[in-house]
């Protein structure tokens, strides 16, 4: 008994080991030396990478803070734990970087380190999400209008399917968060007007699981001739909303339109074979446009104090076309 | 008709009944069945369906509480056995053959096992406590589940792998099938053995079972091996549902379902004494509810609300305590005594 018992340990650890072997080296901790002349030294302190939007996002950031741009970058991934993020920017100030850019995990906690960073001159860019500090203390933000997305898909389901009688359903992203509020505003304005009714609306909490098990019971609630039009506030929830129809006889991007948001690979992919009509992109590739910022905050010049990206938006054809060239 | 209500499985029954009823009420739909592709289609068969991760992960749960211990690992061992079994078959040549994905299952099972041997190592020889020491893999599993994912969700494309949450059998679907046999299993084991008693013996009383001679680290290190084991299987069938591993996603909160799903099930925490028909009823009734939230068109803001009130009704109605006041109330009506003073506890 004992026996088999140590020789089950051991396989134990041995398989930790073999689990950690796999899946390392993913992060890069590259840190430049301290930069001469007109070189402008940014730490960047990005949340982790916990999604492939995010991964992209990193890419992006890098790509635009090289070396070639005239950048020094300090790069830290924080794995979303907000005490590491807080102490990554308190090392950048230490360094003495010309510019700090943040992907701020949580909201709050910001308002002293960002008082350092003023005390040392240091201006502060946001990336991606915001923080509940007074704005004085930060310099500028940029990132994606979720509300600006949520009325490019609401307009073209307006203008495509909302001619006609439609009924659609939505799955909303996770209750409260700002994408998920957001999106739906921006979509029932565009909507508006049109012959699209809003039947019911349930959260999928942002995942494949939640789309589809929320798209079986909307599919049984209503029978699968009872549903035109799916909005989904993310692609995961689209793409598990897909699986159910299929599984109720139906086929999906014919007998029920889907519209979608967020432009990842397997959506993309799923809008390429037909299975989606629409997808509004949120754009991860946010690196050249915070670049631009932090050289004209550098250089004193007035910026805005929030900045959109511009989201693109894909119908099955420019999907085809865009998928083997797509960064992410 | 009072034997019946007194059965330890009335309540719950009673419960899940309600609730169909209920369901059925608001929509009629809810209740039909119809024949797709040869298959059954319909509501009550799409709650026997989905039921099937979080009936493996609650039937573990069960015997790891009536050792007097919790697993909260459960939900992180799903997401790593699905990274493990879809990064296999995503990297393998042929990710549609059988046999890729029968060993791509094996060993995505067979690493949840070790999980569980882990957990059980943790808690039956060390002797740490069970909430503290599976507290340690819920944290960490995730985390290499993601680092087996990259980060990323791993999407495959692999028909006999959809077969397992998606496929049919004699009509039925498949995971019904997965379930119905993991509970058949277990049941047979633990009841027809002395297994159950001994499990339920270290639960009442470890000292005593000790004394008695009953090898307490062995028994309560097979629950937790089972639990990981029956968690491993649910992670397979939650990737095999979205044909992806999201390790993200991937079994969250489901440790805590579980336990709720036991509870409902009328066994206690405190360890002992374990109701797997209870269990499987828990269950049922935990995945009607959400269906019921669909079908009622309870907002997404109020569903929490809606779904705690209703637990709390369902954990109200089968409370002694309560019991002991309808019956005082009754009684006091039958005989038409004017006052008994509250607090006061009528002769039975």
């Amino acid at each position: 008994m004992k026996k088999k018992f140590l020789a089950g340990v051991a396989i134990a650890s041995a398989m930790t080991l073999f689990l950690t072997g796999c899946g390392s080296g993913s992060d890069d901790k590259a840190s430049g030396s301290g930069g001469g002349g007109d070189v402008i030294k940014v730490g960047f302190a990005q949340t982790g990478s916990e999604s492939g939007w995010r991964s992209a996002n990193t890419d992006s950031m890098k790509k635009a803070f090289s070396k070639e741009n005239g950048f020094d970058l300090v790069f830290n991934a924080a794995d979303n734990d907000p005490a590491a993020q807080i102490a990554a920017v308190r090392s950048f100030i230490n360094q003495g970087v010309d510019a700090i850019v943040v992907a701020p995990i949580v909201e709050d906690g910001w308002d002293d380190v960002f008082k350092e960073a003023a005390d040392a001159k240091i201006p502060v860019i946001l990336e991606d999400r915001t923080v509940s500090s007074d704005p004085s203390l930060y310099a500028t933000w940029i990132g994606d209008n979720f509300e600006a997305e949520g009325e490019a898909a609401g307009k073209w389901a307006a203008d495509n399917v909302g001619t006609a009688p439609t009924k659609m359903v939505v799955l909303e992203g996770t209750t409260g968060s700002s994408a998920a509020n957001d999106r739906a505003t921006g979509f029932d304005k565009a909507i508006a007007g049109s012959k699209i009714t809003k039947i019911d609306s349930q959260t999928g909490d942002f995942t494949r699981d939640g789309g589809k098990k929320v798209m079986e019971g909307f599919l049984q609630k209503y029978g699968k001739d009872g549903i035109d039009l799916v909005f989904a506030h993310n692609d995961d929830m689209a793409l598990g909303a897909i699986e159910a129809i299929k599984a109720a006889g139906a086929t999906p991007g014919k007998d029920i339109k889907i519209v979608s948001i967020d432009g990842v690979h397997d959506g993309m992919q799923a809008l390429a074979d037909g299975e989606i009509n629409y997808i509004v992109e949120c754009n991860p590739l946010l690196g050249d446009d915070a670049a631009a910022l932090v050289k004209k905050v550098i250089g004193k010049e007035t910026v805005e104090k929030a900045n959109f990206a511009k989201d693109g938006a894909f119908d099955q054809e420019q999907a085809k076309a865009a998928l083997p060239t797509r960064a992410y | 008709m009072s034997r019946l209500i007194k059965h330890h499985l009335f309540w719950p029954g009673f419960a899940l009944v309600a609730l169909v009823v209920l369901n059925t009420v608001a929509r009629p739909r809810f209740i039909e069945i119809s024949v797709q592709h040869g298959a059954l289609y319909g509501a009550p068969i799409d709650i026997l369906r989905n039921s099937a991760p979080m009936m493996l992960v609650a039937l573990g749960m069960t015997l790891v509480i009536a050792t007097r211990g919790i697993d909260l690992s459960v939900g992180a061992v799903m997401a790593v056995s699905g990274a493990v079994a879809l990064t296999i078959i995503d990297g393998s040549d042929s990710p549609g053959s059988v046999g890729t994905v029968l060993i791509a299952i094996l060993v995505g099972v067979g690493v949840s096992l070790i999980l569980g041997v882990w957990n059980g190592f943790l808690v039956s020889v060390l002797k740490i406590q069970p909430i503290i020491a599976t507290l340690v893999l819920m944290m960490a599993g995730r985390g290499v589940a993601l680092l087996i994912t990259d980060g990323f969700i791993t999407t495959v494309t692999s028909d006999p792998l959809k077969y397992v949450a998606s496929g049919h059998l004699l009509g039925l679907p498949f995971a019904f099938f997965i379930w119905v046999a993991a509970v058949a299993v277990v049941s047979l084991v633990e009841r027809r053995t002395a297994l159950g008693v001994l499990t339920e013996a270290v639960g009442i009383n470890p000292e005593a079972s000790r004394l008695a001679g009953v090898r307490a680290t062995g028994i309560i290190l097979g629950t937790y091996v089972v639990s990981g084991g029956l968690a491993g299987m649910a992670g397979v069938i939650y990737s095999s549902n979205i044909m992806a591993a999201d390790a993200n996603a991937a079994g969250e909160l489901i440790e805590l379902y579980a336990i709720l799903a036991v509870v409902l099930g009328g066994t206690s925490l405190a360890g002992g004494k374990f109701s797997i028909a209870g269990t499987v009823i828990g269950v049922l009734i935990i995945q009607t509810l959400e269906s019921t939230i669909l079908f009622l068109g309870v907002s997404s803001a109020q569903s929490p609300v809606f779904f705690a009130a209703v637990v709390v009704l369902v954990v109200l109605i089968q409370a002694p305590a309560v019991h002991r006041a309808a019956r005082q109330f009754v009684q006091r009506r039958s005989a038409n005594v004017p006052d008994i003073t509250p607090g006061t506890e009528v002769a039975r």
